[in-house]
């Protein structure tokens, strides 16, 4: 089935005798729009690094186009968005399309040169984050939310099918937050690109997204969005294995 | 006055020896800098001692050995030590910077060994201690040149893949970049570019040829692209006036490049500071930020 990106089938994870996840089963479809939620340490980023094939599952497997993704070599049909805070030092001399440039790096190949439409790559990229203003300035000088929006213009450049974000929002403000997660929607609704939002923020979401999926070890729920809003209280209690009120995160948690 | 320094045939292999290092050693410090890898170039220089001392030695105890330049049992080790910096690293995954002593460390003491069996080229090792206009020969313009070509290279085919580990490691091993691969060739070249450097500016001067220029750049430039290119004119600054100044002050040039050098950083940090007050009273004492 080509339109499943990605595929999870009964993956166990463990760091030495810890349980990072638990018989995890996941698929997500051309188009859709998921949002990964779960409280710290509930293996969030342990999932994320699975399907980048960044590390191994001890049992089951995990498919990428319905490749096995430890053998998965198109990397640049996946933009990887990570938390901005572990992205980089601020006083990195780089410019904004420098930075969006290098998105181009794995579909160019080792070796070669930048091709020569690059600048103009750049430019649309930069378009449709609303960045094309700040291409010659520093990276260091933007907010952080501008800079979250540079990243997603490096995963764009490269025409990904999928977006996968591990809580991007990290250390941004509320008001700025929210039109960061409207461009994630449009990028959805318009281009079609299938995203996967690791995330604190399920109120400010929930409208957005399609599916929802609650990790804590293993998956407590996943299915449509409406579905969890419906069953929310049900499967926040099952999810947390006592009963829990629903608290406002304010400027996201401190990440895993 | 100017034209004596190419009067000398020794002059001209320690000058055009200088220019070459002048251009490569900043143009790869700049990736050194901002991996936050300073120390490394150090490290690395104290295990180039080591080789240094080694050869000397055995120059005098086995006369077969007495023609072989320095040089390349200097880059031999200074090679040896970068893949065994890489190998602590891994093994002391949570502690990385302990590599960095243990290996210093470890070329001082084995070159304090060699230089104190020896006893007697204090003269020769003073040249590779602090630089030396004198010393350069034509075998060291040679490899000097040969190791220039080389990172040349290596930075014109890998700029991309350099530049996107150095500024995101994290989404360069999402995107499937072979980091173990490009990290050893990486490792190689800081270690053969910090031997060749040796000759000019010193083993205990060479990191500061990879990182002061990067730093005065790094203050004046926009992009990375920007940042190379003033990192290599700041280099070739320090380095030409270094020589010369040496040459006929008579002065080792690790001093004087070195000297040079700071200055430089000293002088943009001023103007820096100078125009950021001039433009805060431009804009009614409001920062200028975006």
């Amino acid at each position: 089935m080509p339109d499943i990106l990605i595929e999870l089938e009964d993956v166990s994870y463990r760091y030495g005798d810890e349980t990072a996840l638990d018989h995890v089963s996941l698929q997500v479809r051309k188009g859709e729009f998921w949002a990964v939620i779960g409280p710290n340490g509930s293996g969030k980023s342990t999932l994320i690094k699975l399907i980048l094939g960044l590390i191994s599952p001890r049992t089951g497997s995990v498919r990428l186009f319905g490749e096995p993704a430890a053998m998965f070599r198109d990397k640049e049909r996946i933009g990887y968005v990570s938390q901005k805070s572990n992205a980089f030092n601020s006083a990195f001399p780089a410019t904004v399309s420098e930075v969006v440039r290098s998105g181009l790096v794995k579909k160019t190949g080792m070796f070669r040169r930048y091709p020569a439409d690059a600048d103009e790559q750049v430019l649309k990229a930069l378009q449709a984050v609303g960045m094309e203003a700040y291409a010659g300035r520093g990276i260091g000088q933007l907010s952080g939310g501008q800079q979250q929006r540079v990243f997603i213009a490096r995963a764009l450049i490269s025409h990904p099918e999928l977006m996968i974000l591990d809580e991007p929002t990290v250390g941004i403000d509320r008001k700025h937050m929210e039109s960061f997660y409207d461009m994630l929607g449009r990028l959805n609704r318009e281009q079609g690109i299938a995203i996967l939002l690791v995330t604190h923020d399920v109120d400010t979401v929930s409208e957005l997204v399609t599916h929802v999926a609650c990790v804590n070890r293993s998956i407590h729920f996943h299915g449509p969005s409406e579905e969890f809003s419906r069953r929310e209280a049900s499967i926040r209690n099952d999810w947390y294995g006592h009963p829990v009120r629903r608290v406002h995160h304010g400027k996201g948690g401190a990440g895993e | 006055m100017i034209s004596a320094i190419f009067e000398y045939s020794f002059l001209k292999n320690a000058f055009a020896s200088g220019l070459i290092i002048g251009i490569i050693a900043p143009m790869l410090g700049l990736f050194i800098v901002v991996r936050r890898l300073s120390l490394i170039a150090d490290a690395l220089s104290h295990v180039t001692l080591a080789g240094i001392a080694g050869s000397l030695f055995l120059s005098q105890s086995y006369l077969p050995l007495a023609a072989l330049n320095p040089i390349y049992l200097g880059m031999g080790s200074s090679v040896a030590g970068s893949l065994l910096i890489g190998k602590l690293r891994e093994t002391y995954r949570s502690y990385e910077e302990l590599a960095i002593p243990i290996i210093m460390s470890g070329g001082i003491a084995i070159g304090a060994i060699f230089i104190s069996l020896a006893q007697g080229f204090s003269a020769d090792l003073m040249g590779y201690l602090f630089g030396s206009v004198s010393a350069v020969g034509r075998g060291d313009l040679l490899t000097i040149a040969a190791v220039g070509v080389g990172t040349a290279v290596f930075i014109g085919l890998a700029y991309k893949e350099l530049f996107a580990i150095s500024f995101d490691p994290e989404y360069s091993r999402a995107q499937g970049l072979s980091m173990n691969r490009l990290n050893f060739w990486f490792m190689i070249i800081t270690a053969l570019v910090v031997a060749s450097s040796m000759r000019i500016v010193g083993i205990l001067l060479v990191s500061s040829l990879m990182t002061l220029p990067v730093a005065a750049a790094m203050q004046v430039a926009k992009g990375f692209r920007q940042a190379m290119v003033w990192s290599v004119v700041f280099g070739e600054l320090s380095v030409i006036g270094g020589l010369f100044s040496a040459f006929y002050l008579d002065i080792a040039p690790g001093g004087t490049i070195v000297v040079i050098s700071v200055l430089i950083l000293l002088v943009i940090l001023a103007v820096k500071r100078i125009r950021a007050a001039a433009g805060k009273n431009r804009n009614g004492g409001e920062p200028h930020d975006i």
